[in-house]
This record gives structure tokens, sequence and C-alpha cells, in this order.
């Protein structure tokens, strides 16, 4: 049994890293644990229970900012800035479904530490692209600050960002600072049933080449776009959103149908049913309920995504679907095996990273979790760990064995 | 030069100038070691030109191989290096040192692929800004942040400055753009970060690179966006009887959901000095004027036309003109893109500051400017990134009559100021050796120390860009101690469970 510090402030949040430096132990830094299951499974001494530390602090929809501290349900940040008609533009994806914990549950510190995004990653970037400033306290048991609480800012190293995509390896976040976005008025689906991988990724490529501002593209092979009852097919499909005002979208509607033209016919989902086919695609819903079958999450080059979807489904027996107009891949494996080589193999010709998101414990501690690293810049990220963390005592070996 | 402490030159290097000289010359031959007085006169500073200093030797390689070695010879030896692109910082960011070699990256100037199915380019540092626009318009692409010196400004320099533009409400900092870099350490050490996929992996270390001023390694290569020009772009040319006026517009438009390509502002003295300047029909009896231009479909464009006027008038907009033309829409902007210059026409010598404000202080801040302005006895010009709070004074002063140590106190409150009411220092030119000293205004011990060891992490003997951006220079091991006392102290204050 693990000891539980919960903390309360940003005092006692020096206090408990303090204290863990003087006692020879280490943390796991946890929000509501939503997000436990990623990463290497760690072997810490004692727990670092950040869900005390939760509200929003700062709140200026017209200076397009937001402050709050690090526990804050990330679902209390939604719903308030959903209420000024704003949203975290990056659309972060909830782990709930597929790591079969509750939905909606996890912190805002969760979401900057695995610096998730969704599908509108590729038209407004992931969460460190809306990292503005933070309040954290290192494995040197120090508090500091870094970055601003304006949306323009070049003044010192941009550690906000450098924090985003760290898993807690690096200082435990009291305090986040983010750009937050006008949401738009409204959203819609384009489906272009009936394609091949190679096809689909022509017509994303075509997509995403043209000024129709698509915020969305996703490729959907037919076991995939099955499972999403609102794209209403069970063919291949791919699918691109656009969003905005309405005038906007009723015109890079009729550009983006004559963009297509080539590839095929088109349907349009609207309103709830674009709004579920994203949410689907954004939290991996296809992928939910499959148990410990270990499933992977790619980044590539776009244009690789669904050719190498197609060829990992084909020669591992798995199911995959991309996002990111083919620069996410997530793949479902047959079994609880991670095939890590298999995976890494495929993936090696195109540049990228694999990144094993679910899969047993054993599983997660006999393979590397993320992609190796070539041994200088492997070195490079060790001093950069330990010029934050001299001791290793912030998720030792959550991101690399010995790390 | 003004009171600004630079680190003090290492007598042995300069006794070994002409040894360092003929070991740079082994390994890039011919012209790329330049060693001539004369001829390094060109690279003495950077576009903050009150500050001069030669350097010890200049060297332009052309290969990362070149600068591989040339990095590892200078680490071995314990010699210092200044990287530079073309020089256009108005930080001094690439202010040479009298014993560093200064590394000009100028030879690095090809596009090596372009790749328009992944919407992305790879380039050499030394291609300007506006050349990676020029090297994929054909198909209707461009690269989007756009700083106002781009036709001259490198791509390598926009990573070292994290370099901005009129479009970064809308499009972003050169963070936002940038897929990856290949980057030679200190050590000679080549590492590659990112590529085409969109989230590098590991540790977001290239987050970190952008905008590190040259202090953590010099780029050699880079993988930037690409993004299709929009189908159209319109823009509205509005004056309000007072800058708070204006603020409320600009507060307003935002509030009603709208992210404008640009909104940009300039006070009643950048107006009139822009008008006699370029004459583009700018009215002159109001205290600010907006331009705020939309992008996108005719569609959007003309619908956000009309809400943004309609918030205008609802503002007391005292004039209202919106482009008709393309020719119209670029005369707006003639008069805000020659203020830099209008303002060097009616003044000797001017300071440009690069502070951020939150957008509902700036009344308070140009209240306040005034009256810094008749303590300092200078006068001032503001011309501000109005959507993003980016704001820049234009100190006017003259520099034969003594006035630099004024303009540059002046400027210093204007800093200050914006930190004070919840600014930051700098908005996009960087820290450099211009806003070095005032970095204590807005971080503490504790906060630089925690930047001062990424800084260590990358470059232990502190070799790389000596005296930019951190007020003191620490030694790496100084900063690295930490005292933890041995005792196995419980944890009496945390509840457990």
């Amino acid at each position: 049994m693990t000891d539980v510090l919960k903390v309360a402030d940003e005092a006692g949040l020096v206090a408990a890293v303090r204290a863990a430096l003087e006692a020879g132990k280490t943390l796991d830094v946890t929000g509501r644990g939503s997000k436990r299951g990623l990463g290497r499974p760690s072997q810490t001494d004692w727990t670092l229970d950040l869900s005390g530390l939760s509200g929003v602090t700062l709140y200026e929809p017209e200076e397009l900012i937001l402050s709050a501290k690090a526990g804050t349900p990330i679902a209390e940040i939604e719903a308030l800035l959903q209420a000024r008609g704003q949203m975290l533009a990056f659309e972060p994806l909830d782990y709930g479904p597929l790591l079969g914990t509750a939905d909606a549950a996890g912190t805002l510190g969760g979401v900057i530490a695995c610096n998730l995004a969704g599908p509108r990653r590729i038209s407004h970037g992931a969460a460190r692209d809306h990292a503005l400033g933070a309040r954290a306290v290192s494995g040197r048991a120090e508090a500091f600050k870094s970055g601003g609480r304006v949306v323009k800012n070049v003044t010192g190293y941009d550690l906000p960002r450098l924090f985003a995509g760290s898993y807690g390896t690096l200082a435990v976040l009291s305090e986040f600072t983010l750009k937050v976005l006008p949401r738009p008025p409204m959203a819609e689906t384009v489906v272009l049933p009936g394609v091949a991988p190679e096809v689909a990724g022509r017509a994303m490529s075509a997509a995403m080449g043209s000024s129709c501002e698509v915020s969305g593209a996703a490729y959907l092979p037919a076991p995939v776009a099955a499972r999403i009852p609102e794209l209403n097919v069970d063919v291949p499909a791919v699918a691109l959103r656009l969003e905005g005002f309405e005038p906007s979208v009723r015109a890079r509607r009729a550009m983006l149908i004559s963009v297509l033209m080539p590839f095929g016919a088109v349907e349009v989902a609207e309103d709830a049913a674009s709004a579920a086919i994203w949410s689907a695609i954004r939290d991996v819903r296809p992928f939910a309920g499959t148990g410990e079958r270990a499933v992977w999450r790619l980044s590539t080059a776009p244009s690789a995504g669904p050719a190498l979807a197609a060829e990992l489904a084909e020669t591992l027996g798995a199911e995959a679907y991309c996002d990111w107009a083919g620069g996410l891949v997530w793949l479902l494996l047959p079994g609880e095996a991670s095939q890590a080589e298999a995976v890494r193999a495929a993936l090696a010709p195109h540049g990228g990273h694999a990144t094993l998101v679910r899969a047993s414990a054993a599983e997660r501690a006999a393979v590397p979790v993320f992609q190796p690293q070539e041994a200088g810049l492997a070195a490079l990220t060790r001093r950069v760990k330990a010029s934050f963390d001299p001791r290793g005592v912030l998720n030792p070996g959550r991101m690399y064995a010995g790390m | 030069m003004t009171g600004l402490r630079l680190p003090e030159a290492d007598a042995g290097v300069l006794a070994r100038r002409e040894e360092i000289i003929a070991a740079l010359r082994a390994i890039v031959p011919g012209e790329g070691v330049i060693a001539q007085e004369r001829e390094m006169r060109p690279y003495e500073s950077d576009a903050l030109t009150a500050y001069k200093q030669l350097p010890l030797v200049v060297v332009l390689p052309s290969t990362t191989e070149q600068v591989a070695q040339v990095l590892r010879y200078c680490h071995e030896n314990t010699i210092r290096v200044v990287p530079r692109g073309a020089g256009t910082s108005l930080s001094g960011g690439a202010l040479p040192l009298a014993d560093a070699v200064l590394l000009g990256m100028g030879k690095f100037n090809r596009v090596l692929d372009i790749d328009f199915p992944n919407r992305c380019a790879v380039v050499q540092p030394g291609v300007t800004n506006l050349g990676i626009t020029k090297a994929v318009e054909h198909e209707n692409f461009y690269y989007a942040p756009d700083p106002s010196s781009q036709i001259a400004c490198t791509i390598g320099g926009n990573v070292g400055e994290n370099s901005g533009g009129v479009h970064c409400l809308k499009y972003g900092l050169t963070t936002n753009n940038v897929l990856g870099v290949e980057m030679v350490l200190i050590t000679g050490e080549i590492v590659r970060l990112g590529g085409k996929h969109l989230d590098a992996g590991g540790l977001e270390l290239l987050s970190v690179i952008i905008g590190s001023e040259g202090l953590l390694g010099v780029v050699t290569e880079v993988t930037v966006r690409l993004l299709k020009k929009p189908d159209m772009a319109r823009a509205v040319l509005v004056g309000f009887p007072t800058s708070e006026d204006a603020g409320e517009c600009v507060a307003r438009t935002i509030a009603a959901g709208i992210i404008p390509a640009a909104i940009e502002m300039m006070d009643r003295d950048a107006i009139a000095a822009a008008e006699a300047f370029v004459n583009v029909g700018y009215p002159l009896d109001v205290e600010a004027l907006l331009i705020v231009e939309l992008d996108g479909p005719e569609a959007e464009c003309a619908h956000l036309l009309e809400e943004v006027s309609a918030i205008a008038r609802v503002c007391n907009a005292a004039t209202l003109r919106v482009s008709t033309s393309e020719d119209e829409r670029l005369g707006f902007w003639a008069g805000r893109k020659a203020a830099f210059p209008a303002v060097g026409r009616i003044s000797p010598d001017y300071l440009c500051m690069d502070g951020t404000i939150p957008r509902k202080a700036l009344p308070l801040v140009l209240a306040r400017m005034r009256e810094l302005s008749e303590t300092h006895g200078l006068k001032c010009a503001n011309v501000f990134h109005a959507g993003d709070g980016n704001l820049h004074p234009l100190i006017l002063y003259d520099a034969n009559k003594g006035e630099m140590d004024a303009a540059e106190a002046f400027g210093a409150d204007i800093l200050r100021l914006c930190v004070e009411v919840g600014g930051v220092l700098t908005g996009e030119h960087g820290v450099g050796i211009e806003k070095r000293d005032l970095m204590p205004v807005m971080f503490d011990e504790v906060d630089l120390a925690h930047q001062q060891r990424l800084k260590c992490a990358f470059d232990a003997e502190g070799l790389l860009n000596p005296g930019k951006v951190f007020p003191t220079l620490h030694r790496c091991a100084e900063l690295g101690r930490m005292h933890v006392s041995g005792g196995q102290v419980p944890f009496p204050d945390l509840p457990r469970f």
C-alpha cells in the first residue's frame, strides 16, 4: 500500500516534493487517475494526489485566456468555456472510453502532461500550442513560474510548452494558463464513402490542400466506420469537418464537394450527427470495450497514414483508422501482445513515432511504450530531466526506463 | 556603449586568435573564414545598431558537418560562439563578442524539399522567411508567420527568436508553424527533432529550441508547415475618437467570436507620421486607428466585415472605410507598414519597444506612457498588434544630442509598466541584450535558475551566445547544487489515506 500525499495548495505541493526528497522516496504524480494506465507502469514509493488543487483562477473571455489549478476537472473548464461560447480549440481527447475508466474524468494537469489533442489538431494545433504560462514545482522542491498570461510572449524559454507531453517527469504543474478560442457556431461533416486507402489519402490531401479550412479529416475503414452510426455507412469512408460562421460553412461545403468530385459523391452530416462522429473519432470509441487488446497510437507523415493503417491491419490481423488527415493512426491489435517490433518496423520507412497506449502493465513494462530515441537525443532528454529533477523523484520511469 | 555589461573577454582566447583562425580554415576552406577587420565590419551588429562589437573571427560554414566540426572544435577549446542568421534581430541577439567565433548561417540557403501532399517544406536555416513563401506560392501555398523583416530575415533566425508578425492571433508564431529541426549541439552532436509528422514525440524539446535565442544549439535544417492561401482578404479602416473606444471595439469583436486575420492599432502620432510619409488617406483627426483584416472565402469576408463594421459603429467609430479592392486593402496597410520608416523620417533615431499587455490595460498603459514621455522628455508613437496585445512603442530620440540613455530608460520604464499590468517584456523581438537586465522584473531567481539549468542541459560550459537573455551568468555546477537534509523527515502536514 503506497502512501498518498494529497495537497491543497502550492505550498503543500512544495512540502510534498521536499518530503519525498528528504526521505529518498519517489512520487507518482496524479490528478484524478484517469490516465494512470498511460506510459510505463510506475513503481513509485508514494502517490502525489493533485485532485485537491482545483479551481479556475482566471477566465477573461475577451483576452482569450484561462488559468486553472492543475487538478481542475477538464469537464469543468470545458463547461465554463461553453457557457461563454468558447472552447479549448485543441479538442482534448478523453481516454476514458479506451482505457475503460470513467468518461470525462481527467484534469487540466493530465491533459497538459499528456499533450492531448483531438481532430482539430490539424487546424488548431496540440495542447502545447495553447500553453501560455505555468506555475510548477520541480523535483528540487522549488516553486517557479514561466511564460505569462498574454497570448503573445517570447520572454525566456517556453517552459509551459515543454511541460506539455512531459508526463509529469519534469515538474509538477500547480497552475496552468491556456489560450482559449471562440467556439464555431456551426459544424458539419462531409462524408466520402467507398474509398480505398490510397484514394482516401489523396482525397484528404486534396481537401487539406484546398482553402476549405477543414478542421477534422479522418479515414475510417469499413469495420470502424460501421461502429460510428452517425456516419451512416458500412463501407470505408473519409470524413471531413467544416466549422465556422454559417455563410462561411455553406460556401466551403460547396467548395469541398467540388474538390472531392474526382473521388466520388458525398453525403453531409449536420449538427448533432457531426458532433457525434468527431467525438467518437477523438475518443477512440470504435476501439472501446475491447478489453486489454493492445492499442497503439502512431504519429507519421499524413500522406503515409491510410496505406500504413491498411498494411498494419493486413499483416497483423489488426484494425486501424486515421485521424489528423492521416497523420495519426489508431491501431487495435488482435490480442494482448503489443507486437512492438513489427509495429515500429512498419512505421520506420515513413518517419514518426509509435506509442503503446493500452496494454497490460506487464506488456508496458516489457516493451518501450514510447518510441526509442537515438543515443544523442536520449542523452539530451536525460540531461533535461535531470536539470528539473536531479534525484529522479517525479514519475521515474514513466516515459523511459531509468529516467 | 552604455551601461550594458557583456561577458569579459577571455585573454587566453584572444591570444590564440591566429591558431583558432588556422584551425577554422582547416574545417571551412576558402572564403568561409573571415578574419580581416574591414571584412568583419558588416557583422559587428544586428538591427539593434546602437551596440557594436567586432567578433574574434567570422566563419560561414555551408554543411551540417562543417557546423558540427566548428562547434566541436570550439567546445574542445573552450571558445565562445555567437550564431547569426541575417542579423535582423531588434534585441541584439546576434551581437558579437570580442572573444567569440561568429557563426554565420547565410550559406545554408537552399529549399531542400517541398511536400504539398503533406503541406510542409524542408528548408535550410538561411532561407529567408519570404523565400519560403516564394518557393511555394505557385501552388497557392504560403508560410504563415510574417515578421516585418520577412524579406530579409531567415527562418533560422525566426526559429531562434520565435518570430511573430501581424497575423499571429489567427495563424500563430513560429513555434506553431515548425514541425521539426536538425540541430547541432555545442559538442558537435547532431540531433533531429520532429519531421513531417505533427508531434515530435518524446519531451517537447522543439518548443524550447524555438525562441531560445541561439543559446541551446545551432539549427541546420527546418521543416515548416505550409498553409493554403485564403481565397481573399479584405480590411476595414476605422478611426476612433479615443483609444478606449478602439480597445472596446477589439474586445467586442473577439467576444463576438471573430478572430480576424489581423487587428492593428496606431495612435495619433503614428497615424500622423505614416500619413505624412505615404499619403494613403488616413484620418488625421482621430486618436486611434484600427485596421481589421478578415480572410477566407468571399462569403465569410463579406459576413464578418458587416459584423465588425456594426461593432465599430456601436463603439463610436468616427470614420469607417471597408476595402472594395485589393489596391485599397494594400493602401490601408501601406501606412501601417511604413510606420517605422515614417517615424525614422521625423526623428534622427528611434527605439522600437516590444511589450505585450492584456488588451484591456491599453488605455491605462497609453495614459501612463504619456506621463513617462514628459518625465523623460522624449516623444513616443505607438503601433499595436491589438488582437494579441503586442505593443510597439517607438521612442523618438537623437543620439547626437546624447539622448540615448534617456531613450533606453524610457523604454525600460515602458516594459516595467507592461509587466506591472500583467503583461510581458517581449512579445516577438526576443530578450537578447536589450531586455536582458529587465528579466528580474518578470522572473525571480528561482524562475531564472530553472531556465538556466535547461541551458546547462544543452551547453554545460555556457559557450553558446553567452551574455544574452540571462542577466547573470551562473556556472552550471553552481546552479545544479541541491541541498537536501539527509534525515528521514516525515510528512506531518499532509493528510494520507
